[in-house]
């Protein structure tokens, strides 16, 4: 183990329990004043919950924890906070009700406090936010935020707090390329000015090009810690997953055939009637997998919603085997040979409540061998479920347990096992690993490797830029409700493709072109 | 009609329409602080038949009006207690323990009236009008808002005090907070339960003080089910008036216009429609108000969901 | 709310039993603590506590002619209460259900009195379709409500719970008064329109096979059927529904016309099988208790059926209590509040909060 110079922080053998699960045993970190630690591990490791019990949010079943050489017991986030411990939660702490000042005086001082002297709370935010280069506005309404410009927010909240030790959980997870190399930048600043962060991750490349320390945990334990200068993404891999990671994917066996599934000019509005899919083109043919990249917001959820019927187009043609599906129900189209992988499965692909079996008939509750004269065919229901169980090795406490029972990446495995049994000509795919763990990824890529070397059409839209390289054929960029582009998976093009996500390399042309048109109108007159 | 006589119709229901609009914008105003904190209380109903009879019974045991109305917000406030242990420490269905509330109300009062004062049939004295010097005397205006009884003036300090709290103070913002993004404030180290306790709580005494508006400044006798739905009527008035104090002053103006109306119309012979049309107007417009009002994501994000701590 | 989850193999019967004894502990302590609290408030205003209970429990099933009354307030509450388990698993909170018995009740009044030349037999009928649909019609509307215009159910119900006794109200003193009576009532059913009684000499009609065959159909409906599934799905998670190409609003009208049709035909029964005409006061209550009856039964149609009678039991007992100890009957509301609340307390200790992400 490496020691840094002058730990600020140990926390030494720390375990915590929640029932019969033991999300961290004995876990032990040391971090050195003013470095950048970087905490990887994947879902489930056990990296948030022994940062919650650093920010005083849970307490430790077991262990202690030193800081500054003292001591520290808390019971609450704002002990911690009255430590100069800060920390930038994944899910924002923001109201979004509120404005970004109010969200900084929020729980401040007595509570019939009167709010109109803000005035001084305005000066301070503005003076932190000139020292990092952030730009906040404090009068601006939190909801009207982009992600980028919240986590800003919150990272400048922490620091108006005065926290010296700075933990964030997954800050990366949300932001475009651009928008990750502004907050590495901003935490090389912080650690600079003698602040400590400690940041959580599992993207190696992040924690290789920013941190100076590096712990692994796995299982609720840390198993392995090194300075980042000794130790390389192959072996944090490796001790993340406790064995090699296996980077053989099933070859192309098939080469793209006729066209299955095509999009024209499609046109649809989001949930507050704002266009949000502004003419988008493409062709999917038989035995190809296309990537939708792009950053979370610029249209993707509303083209997959559209796709699966489940918001009218308001121009456009969807075509499926040359026949006209869009203007049909989302019933009507779950007729048809489409397959859909929802984002966020938990919320939109499963039923928590209710056990594996009746999940797996959410789409063909109606219709044979699962139904027979409106009476549901339990012994068929039944059957199938453990064929889909079995096939995906989906670890559960058998079939009638209620989902919500299983883990994350098991339900994902079962949402796809369950969409690929419909035997889809075409798959609609949005984000299949996220949030899942490395074993669960791979099972489920493989299984889409499969589908595309079974002739299948596939439409992957995905944030996670290692998913689309690893899988696709072609990748189309998403910005602002069209496709800007067009790039072939290969990941020395990965500058291009975030210029092309952040809408960069668009606003360059549209400058460029208006510029053009000043110069010819100049010329016409 | 004649020029007169329309201007003394219109100042008759003027008047009448603030006098009966104050118990729903005491009740309204207390639900809409409620429902910033997260918290869905159907109950308030069953709180406000509460406060009528808690009202009651103490003002016609002491003879004194101003316990009376103390102790409508008391009992107000220790129904919407109980009310928060179930929604806000137990964390059941919010609207499965407002109708428990209701029913409890109803039971209760009945109950304990049928017990107590169904034979003794002795009313309260009721709060008299308040003039105010001069303002008072200006025709037809001074009769229709300067001749009313305190608890009708009080609407307005109430109402501009409540709009204060929950925008002008720190107090106020947390609540804000609380009813959109509960874990923003857990994390500070405040308890949201402590929030939310405290403004169903103030919803509670609000509530029982317009209930007991309804025994001892609008009627002078305690009758079962007095309220017939007020509390009801409160719950879409707050949606109505999107969550804002001021807002609830203006649309519970709108809808005691209602109840005045169907007072002077059922008195004037002249008038032809059935009575029970001019009953369900107050039901009829919560119904086209609700369907107005379509755009609903002005209402906190987390209005009826417990909140569980890590 | 828990599940019952599809089984083919037949599980050991002690483990089924244990499992029903299980899931029946948390009601039963419910009732009691109701009764309890009430007992309590009983002492605290002078009576005799013991007493009282005494003649509530025991006097409402004393003999063949009290069971018989007690079956005969059961029929409206188990059909309104396993309509309600239809519409509460689907997530809708219909609080209307009292409107929808208002509306079955008139309806069935309306077709009583008027369609003289039909047989009998298919007046019956008639009488008992009119007032499903109706109320049917009735709780679809706020079901319209909800699902074209956003406006909460639960607010809606209750204003068309005040509109349909307004309504009521309308009719007895209007169109349908009875011409020869002073109280605004209708006129009497014709005595080949009343229901046929079964247990003479008692007042019980075949009104409580209708409410027990209502039971095992919605069961079988809930459970068993696909329909019943995409109901359960959609009030569990609309939006995987959707996503499954399972309408949510088709299921709401549906789960929410359900309920009410079966509490119009709790209304019409009481209009052909218990009071023959229409007052204005024609339901004591029972859309209200219906919502008690449901919870307690954890939404299983089955299971609504023994906490109808429950109900019946303390109604039929509070009547006994008025007349012989003279404790006013509307104590009845405050045990049903007490029930409700206990209940409600029960599920949600039951529930387990969301566990914080490792």
């Amino acid at each position: 183990m490496s020691v840094p110079s002058a730990p600020i922080l140990q926390m030494e053998n720390i375990s915590k329990r929640f029932g019969r699960v033991a999300a961290n045993a004995a876990a032990s970190i040391e971090v050195g004043e003013g470095e950048i630690f970087a905490l990887v591990g994947e879902n489930g490791a056990g990296k948030s919950v022994l940062m919650s019990i650093l920010c005083g949010v849970l307490r430790p079943d077991a262990g202690r924890i030193l800081f500054k050489g003292q001591p520290l017991k808390l019971g609450s986030p704002l002990e911690a906070t009255r430590h100069r411990i800060g920390m930038v939660h994944q899910h924002f702490m923001l109201a979004p009700n509120l404005t970004v000042a109010e969200n900084y005086v929020l729980c401040q001082g007595s509570p019939l406090r009167p709010l109109w002297r803000t005035t001084d709370v305005a000066g301070r935010i503005a003076e932190l936010s000139r020292r990092y280069g952030l730009e906040v506005r404090p009068d601006a309404f939190v909801r009207d935020l982009s992600v980028g410009e919240r986590q800003r927010v919150e990272i400048l909240r922490i620091l108006f707090q005065g926290a010296e030790l700075i933990v964030l959980d997954e800050p990366t997870a949300v932001l475009t390329p651009g928008e990750t190399d502004r907050l590495l930048k901003l935490l090389r600043e912080l650690a600079r000015d003698r602040k400590t962060v400690i940041f959580i991750s599992h993207k190696l490349d992040e924690v290789m090009r920013v941190s100076d320390r590096v712990s692994v945990m796995r299982d609720g334990r840390v198993v392995f810690s090194a300075s980042t200068r000794d130790t390389n993404p192959r072996e944090l891999a490796r001790q993340m997953v406790g064995r090699d990671v296996p980077t053989d994917l099933p070859a192309r066996a098939a080469s793209p055939g006729q066209v299955v599934f095509s999009v024209e000019n499609l046109h649809c509005r989001n949930d507050l009637g704002l266009p949000a899919v502004r003419g988008v083109s493409f062709v999917i043919r038989q035995g190809e997998i296309i990537g939708v990249a792009g950053v979370s917001g610029n249209g993707q959820s509303e083209l997959a919603r559209a796709l699966a019927g489940l918001i009218p187009a308001t121009e456009g043609t969807i075509r499926l085997n040359g026949e006209e599906i869009s203007g049909l129900s989302s019933h009507a189209i779950n007729r048809r040979p489409i397959a859909h992988i929802p984002e966020d499965c938990a919320a939109n692909g499963v039923v928590p409540q209710l056990p594996l079996t009746e999940n797996a008939i959410l789409q063909r509750y109606d219709r044979a061998p699962f139904a027979t004269l409106g009476l549901l065919n339990v012994r068929a229901i039944e059957s199938h479920t453990q064929a889909l169980v079995e096939k995906f090795h989906v670890r559960t406490d058998g079939i009638h347990a209620p989902i919500q029972s299983l883990s994350g990446g098991n339900q994902q495995k079962f949402v796809v096992a369950r969409e690929l049994a419909r035997h889809p000509d075409f798959l609609i795919v949005n984000q299949l690993t996220r949030g899942i763990d490395i074993g669960a990824s791979e099972l489920v890529m493989q299984a889409i490797l499969e589908q595309r070397n079974l002739n299948k059409a596939i439409l992957l839209i995905s944030t996670e830029l290692e998913e689309l390289f690893a899988l696709c054929d072609r990748i189309l960029v998403m910005y602002d409700g069209r496709l800007v582009g067009e790039l072939p998976p290969d990941r020395g093009r990965l500058e291009e493709l975030g210029l092309l996500m952040t809408g960069e390399a668009i606003e360059a042309r549209r400058l460029r072109e208006a510029v053009a048109g000043a110069v010819s109108g100049d010329a016409t007159q | 009609m004649q020029t007169a006589s329309m201007l003394d119709f219109l100042s008759t229901a003027v008047g009448a329409d603030w006098r009966l609009a104050t118990p729903l914008i005491f009740a309204a105003t207390g639900e809409a602080i409620c429902e910033r904190a997260g918290v869905l209380n159907i109950g308030v109903e069953g709180i406000m038949l509460i406060g009528a009879f808690s009202g009651f019974a103490t003002s016609h045991a002491t003879g004194d009006l101003a316990l009376g109305f103390g102790a409508g917000m008391a009992s107000g406030f220790l129904t919407a207690l109980v009310f928060a242990v179930f929604a806000v420490t137990i964390k059941a269905n919010q609207i499965v323990a407002g109708v428990a509330i209701n029913l409890l109300g109803l039971g209760l009062t009945s109950f304990l009236f049928r017990t107590y004062f169904i034979s003794t049939g002795r009313g309260v004295d009721i709060a008299r009008p308040l003039n105010i010097p001069f303002l008072s005397d200006i025709p037809y205006l001074g009769p229709a808002l300067f001749q009313q009884n305190l608890l009708v003036y009080a609407t307005i300090p109430v109402v501009i005090a409540a709009w204060g709290v929950l925008f002008r103070t720190s107090y106020g913002l947390t609540i804000r907070a609380v009813g959109e993004h509960p874990k923003a404030v857990d994390v500070t180290g405040k308890s949201v339960a402590l929030y939310r306790y405290s403004a169903v709580l103030i919803g509670g005494a609000l509530g029982g003080l317009g209930g007991a508006f309804l025994t001892l400044a609008h009627a002078n006798q305690f009758v079962e089910n007095i309220t017939s739905g007020r509390g009801f009527i409160a719950l879409s008035i707050v949606v109505f008036a999107r969550w804002s104090p001021i807002g609830v002053f203006f649309v519970s103006l709108l809808f005691g216009l209602f109840y005045a109306l169907q007072l002077q119309l059922q008195a004037d012979p002249n008038v032809r429609v059935p009575y029970q049309a001019l009953q369900a107007l107050p039901y009829l417009t919560t119904i086209v108000a609700l369907m107005l009002v379509r755009n609903r994501w002005d209402a906190p994000s987390m209005l009826g969901i417990p909140y569980w701590k890590a | 709310m828990s599940d019952i989850p599809i089984r083919s193999s037949l599980d050991p019967a002690v483990r089924l039993l244990s499992r029903a004894g299980l899931a029946a502990l948390a009601p039963i302590a419910a009732v009691l603590f109701a009764l309890g609290v009430s007992a309590l408030l009983l002492q605290l205003n002078g009576f005799h506590a013991a007493d009282v209970v005494n003649v509530m429990v025991l006097g409402a099933v004393s003999d063949k002619r009290s069971i018989a009354e007690v079956l005969l307030k059961a029929t409206p509450l188990i059909l309104i209460g396993v309509g309600l388990c239809v519409a509460f698993r689907c997530s809708i909170w219909n609080i209307g259900a009292e409107g929808q018995l208002y509306a079955g009740a008139s309806a069935a009044t309306a077709c009583g009195v008027n369609f003289g030349a039909l047989p009998a037999w298919l007046h019956i009928v008639l009488i008992l379709v009119a007032g499903s649909v109706a109320g049917a019609a009735w709780g679809a509307l706020a079901g319209l409500l909800r699902v074209y215009f956003r406006a909460s159910e639960v607010v809606t119900t209750i204003m068309l719970n005040y509109i349909a006794i307004i309504l009521t109200s309308y009719l007895v003193t209007g169109p349908l008064k009875d011409p020869a009576a002073s109280y605004p009532q209708s006129a009497k059913l014709a005595r080949d329109l009343w229901l046929p009684r079964f247990l003479p000499p008692t007042r019980l009609h075949v009104g409580i096979l209708i409410a027990l065959a209502a039971a095992v159909a919605a069961y079988v409906f809930l459970f068993r059927s696909s329909a019943g599934y995409a109901v359960r799905v959609v009030g569990l998670n609309p939006s995987a529904a959707a996503y499954a190409g399972i309408s949510v609003a088709r299921n709401v009208l549906l789960a929410i016309a359900i309920s009410g049709g079966l509490a119009g035909l709790a209304g019409a029964i009481e209009i052909a099988g218990v009071n023959y005409r229409l007052y204005q006061d024609i339901s004591p209550g029972y859309g209200f208790e219906g919502i008690a009856v449901a919870l307690l039964a954890n939404n299983n149609p089955l299971a609504a059926v023994a906490s109808g009678v429950l109900f019946a039991v303390l109604r039929s007992g509070s009547e006994l209590m008025q007349i012989s100890a003279q404790v006013p009957q509307v104590l009845v509301f405050v045990i049903q509040g007490l029930c409700i609340l206990s209940v409600a307390a029960f599920s949600a200790f039951r529930r387990r909060g969301p566990r914080p992400a490792g």
